[in-house]
């Protein structure tokens, strides 16, 4: 048991609780102002909901003994046994240390989605979906992934969560996109950021936040949390730039949301390489998704889907080419645990990466289409037209964000 | 009496309400409206989706004056409002049958 290391771990957990009114923030400034209250909602309710959840059964699911590399068993169901003495395997915190921790991640996780599917979903539909997700969805993905699970056992690399959280939000994002369909007057009217203030500032309280995600996740104050913290933040300084460098040319302004948008963007790429890679690889990754996801978030105007706020052209595109970054990138100098990438002399990551990229967009895309269907049957998963119209403000909440 | 309406650029209000109560004008009504005339209006970009937008902000100001310094009123108004750029704005004068000062009942002139 190391005391700096539970302090540091308690810190970051806390640093990542704040990702998620951050997130909320940074989704809110971008709908229209009958909806930010509910925008709001979609993110900050999780930390009620999912919370609980995850003390009941999630956490058990996610890091309970492993059944077939595909779940864990319910030895901490109701937290049962997870105390102040060290977990198995993570002998230098307590045990609920590393419990809280993972908390905050399978919070932020489900708030991600709510991009998708801003401005349209019914609220009930909502609660239910994000609860069947967490268990049916997240708790199998942190397994396979920290758990002990399958891809763990491949060797798939994922510092903190490029495929748990990025990838597996993403690919649901796009499920629900398809699924609710486009919001009302979409391609017709203009859908433009009610205030981009919240925006800009919600998108500094992620970056932020991300320090505890991120250099949290080497679980110790150490070297690697210190690699990862810099990482971290080259990452997210190169893509709020390159995104800015890109839309200048393409339409001719660099603009302030391009500069949150890109910020976030490399934060999501860096996410599942940041404790195995050197700082100047990561500037590079950071160049790369800020460019690729600005090209990402043009997608949904090809192919005609209503990803609202770009949960799969920042998150799913990040995600993804993060986790093939990290086996381009990856070298052993940085993390002894971790694995050498195909620039390093190992092709063979590259190969793993991509394994766990396919696996995690098919299973959460298919999963969540499968639990749309179920909640859409049992108690409706889009708003009325007619409430739509009012919006989500006062039609879901009985509340006016703005008494002007 | 007339009633002076106007409706320009957002930035000239001050400069017009000082010409106007430098000429002894005692009140207006100002609101904040959005519209578009021959001045075309802008493009905004939000993460590479462009969106036209028509409705310009503009100021409305409204003042009921008495019919003899109403030609006045519209010089001034038109002086410190112009900048011979499009999208200056417009003047609309209509005449008003009728003013009472709600506080005391006056009527007519004595009520602007």
């Amino acid at each position: 048991m190391n005391a700096a290391d539970t302090a540091f771990v308690l810190i970051s957990a806390a640093l990542v609780m704040l990702m998620t009114p951050g997130l909320a923030l940074f989704y809110g400034g971008m709908v229209r102002g009958k909806n930010i209250l509910g925008t709001l909602m979609h993110s900050n309710i999780l930390l009620g909901t999912v919370s609980i959840l995850w003390a009941l059964v999630g956490y058990s699911l996610a890091f309970g003994g492993d059944i077939g590399g595909l779940i864990g068993n319910l030895d901490f169901m109701f937290l049962r046994g997870v105390g102040a003495a060290a977990k198995e395997g993570v002998d230098n915190i307590p045990h609920l240390a590393f419990m809280i921790f993972q908390c905050m991640f399978a919070v932020i996780t489900p708030a991600l989605i709510t991009g998708a599917f801003a401005e349209r979903i019914k609220f009930s539909g909502f609660l239910l979906f994000t609860c069947l997700w967490l268990i049916l969805v997240y708790c199998p993905m942190a397994h396979w992934v920290w758990g002990g699970g399958w891809m763990a056992k491949l060797g798939a690399l994922d510092f903190a969560g490029g495929a748990v959280v990025h990838m597996s939000s993403g690919a649901s994002a796009l499920a629900a996109a398809l699924y609710l369909g486009r919001r009302r007057g979409h391609g017709k009217q203009a859908f433009i950021p009610h205030n981009l203030p919240l925006t800009i500032l919600g998108a500094g309280i992620l970056w932020f936040g991300w320090f505890g995600f991120n250099a949290g996740s080497a679980l110790a104050a150490n070297g690697l949390a210190a690699s990862a913290f810099v990482t971290t933040h080259l990452a997210a300084a190169a893509a709020a730039v390159s995104w800015i460098v890109v839309e200048w040319f393409h339409r001719g302004k660099p603009t302030t949301l391009g500069m949150a948008s890109g910020a976030v963007a490399g934060l999501v790429a860096i996410t599942p390489a940041a404790g195995f890679v050197e700082p100047m690889p990561a500037i590079l990754m950071g160049l790369i998704a800020g460019a690729l996801c600005y090209g990402g978030v043009l997608m949904k105007g090809v192919f005609k889907y209503d990803d609202s706020l770009d949960v799969v052209g920042i998150h799913g595109l990040g995600g993804t080419f993060g986790a093939l970054a990290t086996g381009l990138f990856a070298t052993k100098t940085v993390n002894e645990l971790g694995a050498d990438g195909l620039f390093y002399g190992n092709p063979g990551q590259l190969w793993i990466q991509f394994v766990s990229v396919v696996a995690t967009w098919a299973f959460c895309f298919v999963m969540s289409l499968i639990l749309f269907k179920v909640v859409d049957v049992m108690v409706g998963i889009r708003v009325s037209q007619e409430d739509e119209d009012k919006g989500l403000d006062v039609s879901q909440h009985s509340e006016v964000g703005y008494q002007l | 009496m007339k009633k002076i309406e106007v409706i320009t650029r957002p930035y000239k209000l001050d400069e017009i309400k000082e010409k106007l109560t430098s000429i002894g004008i005692k009140g207006m009504t100002v609101s904040e409206v959005k519209g578009f005339g021959r001045q075309r209006g802008h493009t905004e970009v939000y993460r590479g989706a462009e969106y036209q937008v028509d409705f310009v902000p503009k100021v409305k100001m409204e003042l009921v004056v008495e019919d003899g310094v109403a030609a006045e009123v519209i010089k001034a108004i038109q002086a410190a409002a112009q900048t011979g750029e499009v999208g200056d704005g417009k003047i609309f004068v209509t005449s008003i049958d009728e003013v009472i000062r709600i506080r005391t009942g006056e009527t007519g002139n004595a009520a602007i």
